[in-house]
């Protein structure tokens, strides 16, 4: 059972300063973790320090001092705030902004996910090469440092807004939907966002997409579906890219494929080749249905 | 590095909360961290210390309660203990279990002053 007053329970704290894994007993009716006053009824002065037993270490700091070092019952100004608020809630906030007005323009969006060189950006090259004709396309590529990338898909003569995350390791709903701002959204076009070549962190942040697309390649292991699951339970479409060294490699495919599966039953996977076209005709149909469904809701 | 942009977003909720609040000072701050979030308690750690120097909320002690990963198997018709977000069921071995907490990511409480 988890402490309801303060979440302590079967939970391990590790805070900075104290140990918090105190074995204490839940049915007093105070809460004795820090300088705060206690709502209850002592005629003596309880300096926590001392009354019970908080496992206190050498090198542990204080574990009830107030700001100034001083404990008065009563006297104390500190209070608890109680917030309750998802971390991410933010980003999800402007994710939900971002997709209400593509939704509305019409624009049906992927966010493009992988390790890096798993052949995300020929990938898309290829795509749009493909689609160029037929949809109005941008592109929104998001690596740490250079413009390459972009300059790989301007190259195909479609739009490309290049964004450096510096230190961040994925792109967020706030730097996508600055980009939306610059953006010309025609309806029934494609916006493809190039996330930055990174398997873990870009699964936690919405960026207001249709759809999640994880590009693994075959020259990666077939455990990397376990190995990073969340990824793979945050997409809904898994291409399994470069299948033309299939025949040079130990990778076996079907193990693969059920690794994905086992994270995420509803995933749908297709084995593809950016090099050789092999496979990318379901890719292009798979897109293509959506972008038609997507612009028909916006009208 | 995504326990950086966590912990800028922590910050950030603490500053709206101090707007709505009028707090001026944070001593401890108080988060949810699910076992099967994927994040690594001492990157949260060492992150808060960065960004939160010139905040509202420098100098507060970062405490982190760690949420257990549990799921429901369907074939043992029970709540199990899951060290994996998608591991097997430790009693059954197998995989129809789906997880029911331990992917937590909450700011759950500050002590202000």
């Amino acid at each position: 059972m988890m402490c309801t007053v303060c979440g302590c329970g079967t939970a391990k704290v590790e805070g900075k300063n104290e140990s918090h894994d105190h074995p204490h007993d839940h049915d007093h009716g105070h809460r004795h973790c820090h300088g705060h006053d206690h709502d209850h009824d002592h005629d003596h002065d309880h300096d926590h320090h001392h009354d019970h037993d908080h496992h206190h270490h050498d090198d542990s700091i204080d574990y009830g001092g107030g700001i100034a070092g001083v404990h008065v019952a009563g006297l104390s100004q500190e209070r608890i705030v109680s917030i309750e608020k998802d971390i991410l809630s933010k980003n999800n906030s402007y994710a939900a902004d971002n997709r209400a007005q593509l939704v509305k323009a019409g624009v049906f969006t992927l966010n493009l996910m992988s390790s890096p060189g798993s052949g995300k950006t020929t990938l898309l090259v290829k795509t749009i090469e493909a689609l160029k004709d037929r949809f109005p396309i941008v592109v929104i590529e998001g690596d740490q440092q250079t413009s390459n990338d972009a300059d790989r898909i301007r190259a195909t003569g479609v739009k490309a807004i290049q964004v450096n995350t510096g230190k961040g390791c994925h792109l967020d709903a706030h730097m996508v939907g600055h980009v939306l701002e610059t953006l010309p959204l025609a309806k029934g076009g494609l916006l493809f966002i190039e996330n930055v070549g990174n398997l873990v962190c870009p699964a936690a942040f919405d960026l207001g997409e249709a759809h999640k697309v994880t590009v693994l390649s075959v020259t990666e292991g077939e455990d990397k579906p376990l190995k990073y699951p969340d990824m793979f339970a945050a997409s809904d479409l898994m291409l399994l890219n470069k299948a033309d060294l299939l025949p040079h490699l130990d990778f076996d495919k079907n193990a693969c494929l059920v690794n994905a599966l086992r994270v995420n039953p509803k995933l749908q996977t297709m084995v593809v080749s950016a090099k050789t076209g092999e496979g990318l005709d379901a890719f292009l149909d798979w897109i293509a249905a959506r972008a038609a469904a997507c612009a028909q809701a916006a009208e | 590095m995504h326990e950086m942009s966590l912990v800028e977003s922590v910050i950030d909720l603490i500053k709206d909360q101090a707007r709505k609040d009028g707090f001026r000072k944070v001593s401890i701050v108080r988060l949810a961290v699910g076992e099967l979030s994927s994040t690594l308690p001492d990157a949260l750690l060492f992150c808060f210390e960065a960004v939160s120097r010139g905040t509202i909320a420098e100098g507060a002690v970062l405490e982190i309660v760690t949420v257990p990963g549990q799921g429901w198997c369907m074939d043992c018709t029970k709540t199990v203990p899951l060290s994996e977000r998608f591991g097997a069921c430790p009693e059954c071995g197998n995989y129809h279990v789906q997880m029911t907490s331990g992917d937590d990511l909450r700011l759950s409480e500050l002590e202000v002053e």
